[in-house]
């Protein structure tokens, strides 16, 4: 493992770590997606570009927006 | 439950987990040193039987292509599923302040959509010789149409996504991905067998039917979540606007 794929997994544990004790629900929403893109660093150092790429759309927007219009919608329920 | 022996509980619990985890962790391979034969005679032996330089679309394109077939209709069910329990609860929306009112984010969603649409069309068509392919793409494709509504233009979304438009995209995707491997059969080998000229490997004439399954993969998924995003965003129209995020 070279330091840069250390870093990164340290990086993607924090933002998980991170992620658990958010209360907030919107940024719940946001931490996830930070969280997302620090996943999508790890492929990148860990040479998985395909994988990269996809999570880059499904975990950093898809999953955020997800929760974020429920949020809304249940705000306004 | 006393606050005490929840603890109690919770302590004996994490402890299993701990050890448990830890077992695991021990007896994986060394960083690095990955065990699976599998990946590695594909690499030696992909790149002259099919002519592909990215291993991973011809794995899934070919190799596993029944495997990405399932995964498809995966996705098809779920994007259904979505329609089917948002549409029929939804009176048309009417409400056209929708979406984003910052002039920061709609300038550079503007700024990004075609830098969006060029890359996912690139991913797309060259995923069987660099990185990317049907899935990666189509979600960058439909990540740029996103972007339409994000730049405050719902209705050049709407008008850009046409839900019936959306929904036959996605059922030519999803059935032709099943055709493809039927054209197979009909040509006397197996269900999803690579049939077609091989052509050069680097060039985009190469991979025989991967190149069909590819295009139908990035059919199927970006129209399924622009229908998936649509169907949010309606839904999102309905909230009043104090209650936005």
């Amino acid at each position: 493992m070279i330091p840069l794929q250390a870093m990164v997994i340290g990086l993607v544990a924090a933002a998980g770590l991170a992620v658990v004790l958010t209360r907030d629900l919107v940024r719940l929403a946001l931490m996830s997606s930070v969280f997302g893109l620090l996943l999508v660093v790890l492929f990148l150092v860990l040479q998985a570009p395909d994988v990269a790429l996809s999570e880059l759309v499904v975990g950093a927007v898809g999953f955020p927006f997800v929760i974020a219009v429920a949020i809304a919608l249940d705000r306004s329920a | 439950m006393s606050r005490r022996s929840r603890l109690s509980l919770f302590g004996v619990s994490a402890a299993g987990l701990t050890a448990l985890l830890l077992w695991g962790i021990a007896g994986l391979p060394d960083f690095g040193h990955y065990r699976g034969p599998y990946g590695y005679a594909l690499n030696a032996v992909a790149p002259t039987e099919r002519h592909v330089t990215n291993v991973v679309t011809a794995t899934t394109f070919d190799y596993r292509g029944f495997d990405t077939l399932g995964e498809a209709f995966i996705l098809f069910a779920a994007a259904l599923g979505v329609a089917l329990l948002l549409r029929e609860e939804r009176a048309e929306s009417h409400s056209l302040d929708h979406g984003v009112r910052s002039d920061a984010v709609k300038l550079v969603g503007l700024a990004l959509l075609p830098v969006l649409l060029v890359l996912g069309l690139q991913v797309v068509a060259h995923g069987f010789i660099t990185p990317g392919g049907g899935f990666q793409g189509g979600v960058v494709l439909a990540s740029a149409f996103a972007l339409v509504w994000l730049a405050g233009r719902y209705r050049a979304f709407r008008r850009l996504t046409p839900t019936p438009a959306v929904d036959f995209a996605k059922g030519v995707g999803a059935g032709g991905y099943a055709v493809v491997g039927v054209v197979a059969l009909l040509l006397g080998t197996s269900y999803l067998q690579n049939f077609g000229p091989l052509g050069t490997a680097g060039t985009l004439a190469s991979g025989g039917s991967i190149v069909l399954l590819n295009l139908a993969t990035a059919l199927e998924v970006s129209a399924a979540f622009v229908l998936i995003f649509t169907e949010y965003v309606e839904e999102l129209a309905l909230v009043p606007r104090e209650t936005r995020l």
